[in-house]
């Protein structure tokens, strides 16, 4: 968040940052104040970020790629692109095997039963040696940088605004703007949020800004990079603890049933990949050993065989668990930190989900409306629609429990916020009642079921009964013991380790999260020194960069800037010309590296450097400063399995649509599965697009906000808004009751009707939009029908997020 | 002692009416539940309950296209207050840096101070049958704190500090903002009025904010405190006796004040 301060563009695309992340703008502000920086905002609406922002450019929901795709175009020829950057730092100019090609939206090795590609013509050309074969002048027909040239020459201004609906006027503006930070003494960044990755092409708009940042010399740099404004505080520690089915603690793919990830050397081979990920065997072991302590020996894989593996043919996300739900294949659901009933894609079918469940456990603050799905007032609607399915509680068999919460002042543990930044948060009051901090719940629930499994000797019970859960004997968990889990232990005498790279396979070390390790040391007297809880907020940076490296923790080491080896030229030791306040490190040949052989040479700098800290500018993999990535570069073409629709991003119309896709003739993304094809609206019934946002009054699906007065009383009710021109057109009143609906369901709201929506040109043809609050529910002081009713059951095809940016709809006076 | 104010930066404030809340935690002022009726600002004034406001007005124009001007809404807090020269029961007091200041226990709820003010801010609370308004948070600041409201902003739309200082601070600003894309920007609350208590840095010209160009006090106060004042003492037991006195000294004041008329049928609402 501070570096937002360093900046020279910020481009806020698909994110509403002023209103949903208020200290991101004091710190854009400082920028714009100090370094006369300029705030660009891209979006559907006219928000309150608009309002604060240099330039504002609309865009129909769900033509990112159009977007960027023409801005692509015009840093390419324009020749606007950081040359030195992208032919050192970037696959730019490595070669393409021969036999990849694109055609009219669709990639090679596509097989439209599957809906699913064979990636393996997406790969680079290697040498005798299985290196990727370079062209540096970047001119070969099959160099990376060509090939994007060639897959963008279709987004021409004229199109992508034909597409998009953005004036053009406004569109140059931004292009001329942003990609000004090509030049080697600028940076740029992009913040989104979840305008951008609620799309059936979701994980590929991230990929359009990533290939934009690469080519303008935009990552590992002080005031760069792309930042994923979270939808909660701690999202990032949700996703860092492995709170997705991909993935276990610390980013590693989750074991599956396939034949390679049959035992622990299987999954090993399978998932250890060059560059940091070399390291996988150790985190996994750690893992395992923290996991299964004595019990995960190296005779028995370590107790690998004790986790769950996952159908590797089956999807378990959050649309797929409710669909699953909705066939009666699940019987029981713990809801804890979220209310599917009002936060979920197409909220009817979910809310019906959960009648065919035997049993749910929902721990929150409030009987929200999950909690209270089955109640007569969840069942209200407000048309009476067949296609609906209405139930009184009589025909709900399910059991719910109900455990009370305590809130997030009422407890401590950590957050992780979007800079990877662990802050550990102290208790500041006593939980209200017999509420309880999650911690303690799950606590319970693990030691209470351990204890049915006592003295069990069947295999299957071995991985709970065999479980190493012990955070303590009080009344409360011990989170210290939480802490130093997360951080790895030497099994030998419960010490800290100091760092990952310390970590051990041989079942000597034990770590919970590997990303995590280095984030608890020890204090010179030999106490436990948890650095989350560091309050220095002296910036320890030589120009004030705003590092602030003594202020709580951030994963990994302690690195505050990621890729920093990027904010200095290959040679490691000049800075970028004219932007030497920028250089994070640097390498200096006279510093003693390592103190044991007495080898000179070792990188330094403000921040802690992204890289081996002894490997020389000069050495082979000396200037890879992308080293999560086995090209060791940054990825402008996404090779192999990276993603399952397309190397390119490429734009495809969401799902339901207003228009015919014109850059291409696939109409919507050829990798999204399809779950409910019926449901598919079209625009002769469903004219309108439709999207779903928040207020910054309401914080998520609004159960703590609108429980709460004084915040009920700023936005008091369900309202979408539309233009003044949809409006005269509909005869609706600002202030007003109307109806909006879809193909799954329909809501009552208040319209407002404001100048900030514009009807869109797109393609000659008016399109109007309809933007829906999402964060309304029948419970609280300020209640409000449920927008989610209307969205969707689709996801983007590499990660599932519910498409709830872009859909049809149709709108009427109540 | 130098006069201490709050400074807002209409370009720098988000709207996130975090301000609201401070305001409403500090003073612990119950929430006034309203209808949404099409604009974020769900109330269109203060009220008995609620200092402050964020006003949220658009504007467009074929140069600028579409603005969204927000603007924080409360007391002034006026050099020379009219609320303080009308008050029959000198129920309003200068502290020393500026702050105008109300005493429940002198109020006796005839609202005088509202049909007076400029801006209509002194508001009716009905269910104490007094008048009440934003204090700048004397409370706070006598304890060297500072208000409420400005120690929340999280865009640092609001500070607080030596008005001299913040005033120097705000005419360095209106020149960047002026050079950059607002030629109109201004500051409001250095001269209207005699000086405001409170200053403001407008992105806009101040009606594009709702705020009058030329704020004045109603021309028939001087001659009210000079004249009817001094009478009043024997006034109030009839205004108390028979609601007849109050309803036609008040008629009087907002007769001839029609403009402001509608302001004043406001206040009746009282929202509790
Ligand atoms: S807290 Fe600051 S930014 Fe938020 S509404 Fe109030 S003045 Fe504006």
């Amino acid at each position: 968040m501070v570096d937002l301060k360093n900046t020279d563009v910020a481009l806020i695309m698909g994110s509403n940052a002023a209103e949903n992340h208020p200290v991101s703008f004091r710190w854009l502000d400082r920028a714009r104040q100090d370094r006369g920086a300029k705030i660009i905002h891209v979006d559907p609406r006219f928000t309150r970020t608009s309002a604060k922002a240099d330039v504002y450019a609309p865009l129909r929901s769900g033509t990112d790629i159009a977007f960027l795709g023409g801005m692509i175009k015009y840093i390419l020829e324009n020749k606007l692109y950081h040359e030195a950057y992208v032919a050192n730092y970037t696959n730019a100019t490595f070669l393409i095997k021969e036999g990849f090609s694109f055609n009219d939206g669709i990639f090679s090795g596509y097989d439209p039963d599957k809906r699913a590609y064979d990636v393996s013509s997406w790969d680079y050309e290697t040498d005798a040696e299985g290196s990727p074969v370079k062209d540096m002048t970047m001119t070969h027909p099959r160099s990376v940088l060509q090939l994007l040239k060639k897959h963008y020459s279709r987004y021409d201004i004229d199109t992508v605004c034909s597409i998009t609906g953005t004036p053009k006027n406004k569109y140059m503006q931004v292009l001329e703007t942003f990609c000004s930070t090509g030049a080697q003494d600028k940076t740029g960044t992009i913040l989104y949020a979840m305008g951008i990755t609620q799309h059936t092409v979701g994980s590929q708009n991230i990929r359009a800004f990533a290939i934009v940042q690469l080519l303008l010399g935009n990552m590992g740099r002080p005031g760069g990079g792309i930042n994923a404004l979270r939808g909660e505080n701690n999202v990032q520690g949700a996703t860092d603890m492995a709170l997705l089915y991909h993935i276990i603690p610390g980013y590693i793919t989750s074991p599956s049933n396939a034949p390679e990830h049959k035992d622990l050397t299987a999954f090993l081979t399978k998932e250890t990949t060059k560059g940091y990920r070399s390291n996988t065997p150790k985190w996994v072991t750690s893992l395992l050993k923290a996991w299964w302590g004595d019990a995960a020996t190296k005779n028995n894989d370590f107790g690998y065989h004790y986790l769950p593996k996952r159908d590797s043919k089956k999807n378990y996300s959050h649309i797929a668990m409710f669909e699953a739900m909705h066939k009666g294949e699940i019987d029981g659901l713990f809801v804890m930190g979220t209310n599917p009933v009002v936060g979920g894609p197409n909220a009817n079918k979910e809310q019906e989900a959960l009648c065919n469940l035997k049993w749910m456990v929902q721990a929150d603050l409030w009987l929200n409306e999950t909690a209270d799905f089955w109640t007569y007032q969840a069942w209200e609607r407000a048309v009476h629609n067949d296609k609906v399915d209405r139930k009184t509680p009589a025909d709900i068999g399910t059991e719910v429990f109900f455990l009370p919460a305590c809130a997030v002042f009422e407890k401590e543990g950590t957050a992780a916020q979007t800079g990877r930044w662990v802050q550990f948060r102290w208790k500041g009051a006593e939980p209200v009642g017999d509420s309880k901090a999650d911690l303690w719940i799950v606590d319970q629930i693990a030691t209470r079921v351990r204890k049915l499994y006592q003295g069990s000797t069947k295999p299957q019970d071995e991985p709970i009964v065999n479980l190493n859960w012990d955070y303590g004997h009080g009344h409360e968990p011990d989170i210290m013991k939480v802490a130093l889990e997360l951080n790895g232990y030497y099994l030998a005498d419960n010490k800290p380790v100091p760092s990952f790279a310390k970590l051990m396979d041989d079942g000597t070390t034990a770590c919970g999260c590997w990303v995590y390790c280095g984030c608890m040391g020890l204090t010179p007297t030999g106490e436990l020194d948890y650095k989350p809880m560091h309050r220095d907020n002296k910036d320890n940076s030589k120009h004030g960069l705003g590092l602030f490296s003594n202020w709580a923790w951030s994963w990994p080491v302690n690195r505050r800037i990621v890729y920093n080896r990027c904010s200095v030229q290959p040679d490691g030791i000049t800075p970028w010309p004219g932007d030497e306040k920028r250089a994070l490190i640097q390498w200096d040949a006279t510093a003693v590296g390592d103190p044991a052989t007495g080898k000179l040479g070792k990188w330094v700098g403000d921040d802690v450097p992204d890289f081996n800290v002894t490997l020389a500018p000069e050495e082979p993999g000396g200037k890879n400063p992308f080293i999560m990535r086995p090209e060791g570069v940054g990825c402008i073409f996404a090779a192999k399995t990276s993603m399952k629709d397309g190397p390119f991003p490429e734009h495809y119309e969401p799902w339901e649509s207003p228009t015919t896709n014109k850059i291409n003739s696939q109409q919507n993304n050829p990798c999204v599965k399809v779950w409910e094809p019926d449901k598919q609206g079209n625009s002769k019934d469903f004219p309108y697009v439709a999207t779903t946002y928040r207020v910054v009054e309401h914080w998520q699906t609004g159960a703590l906000t609108r429980n709460l007065p004084w915040l009920s009383e700023l936005m008091p009710d369900m309202f979408v808004e539309i233009s003044e021109e949809l409006a005269k057109e509909k005869n609706i009143k600002n202030g007003r009751k109307v109806i909006v609906s879809t193909s799954r369901g329909d809501i009552s709201a208040v319209a407002c009707v404001t100048k900030r929506l514009k009807p869109m040109n797109i393609n000659g043809e008016i399109v109007h939009m309809v933007g829906a609050i999402w964060q309304f529910g029948f419970k609280g002081f300020a209640t409000g029908d449920i927008a989610n009713r209307l969205t969707p059951h689709i996801g983007c095809a590499n990660s599932m997020c519910p498409e709830y940016k872009a859909f049809l709809c149709d709108i009427r006076r109540a | 002692m130098a006069y201490m104010t709050n400074l807002y930066d209409s370009s720098k404030c988000t709207a996130c009416r975090g301000c609201m809340i401070a305001c409403k935690d500090w003073n612990q002022l119950p929430a006034v539940m309203e209808p949404f009726k099409g604009n974020y600002s769900t109330h269109e004034d203060t009220n008995g309950d609620t200092f402050t406001i964020i006003k949220f007005m658009e504007e467009e124009d074929p140069v600028d296209g579409v603005r969204w001007n927000f603007l924080k809404y409360n007391c002034f807090h006026c050099f020379d207050p009219a609320c303080m020269q009308v008050c029959p029961r000198q129920a309003y007091s200068k502290t020393e840096w500026g702050a105008t200041i109300h005493d429940p226990d002198k109020c006796i709820g005839c609202q005088y101070c509202t049909y007076a003010c400029p801006f209509h801010i002194p508001k009716y609370r009905k269910r104490e049958d007094k008048i009440a308004k934003c204090t700048l948070c004397a409370d706070r600041v006598s304890e060297g704190l500072t208000p409420a409201c400005a120690r929340t902003c999280p865009a640092n739309a609001l500070k607080f500090g030596d008005r001299a200082e913040l005033l120097a601070e705000a005419e360095e600003r209106v020149k960047f903002l002026r050079a950059n894309g607002f030629p109109r920007a201004t500051i409001y609350g250095k001269l209207e009025l005699g000086g405001l208590n409170k200053l403001y840095i407008l992105t806009d010209t101040p009606d594009k904010f709702g705020l009058p160009i030329d704020p004045h006090i109603p021309k028939q106060i001087p001659f009210w405190q000079d004249w009817v004042q001094p009478w009043l003492g024997w006034l109030i037991p009839l205004a108390i006796a028979g609601s007849a006195t109050s309803f036609v000294t008040t008629r009087i004041l907002a007769n001839k004040h029609a403009g402001h008329e509608e302001h004043g049928a406001h206040v009746e609402g009282g929202h509790e």
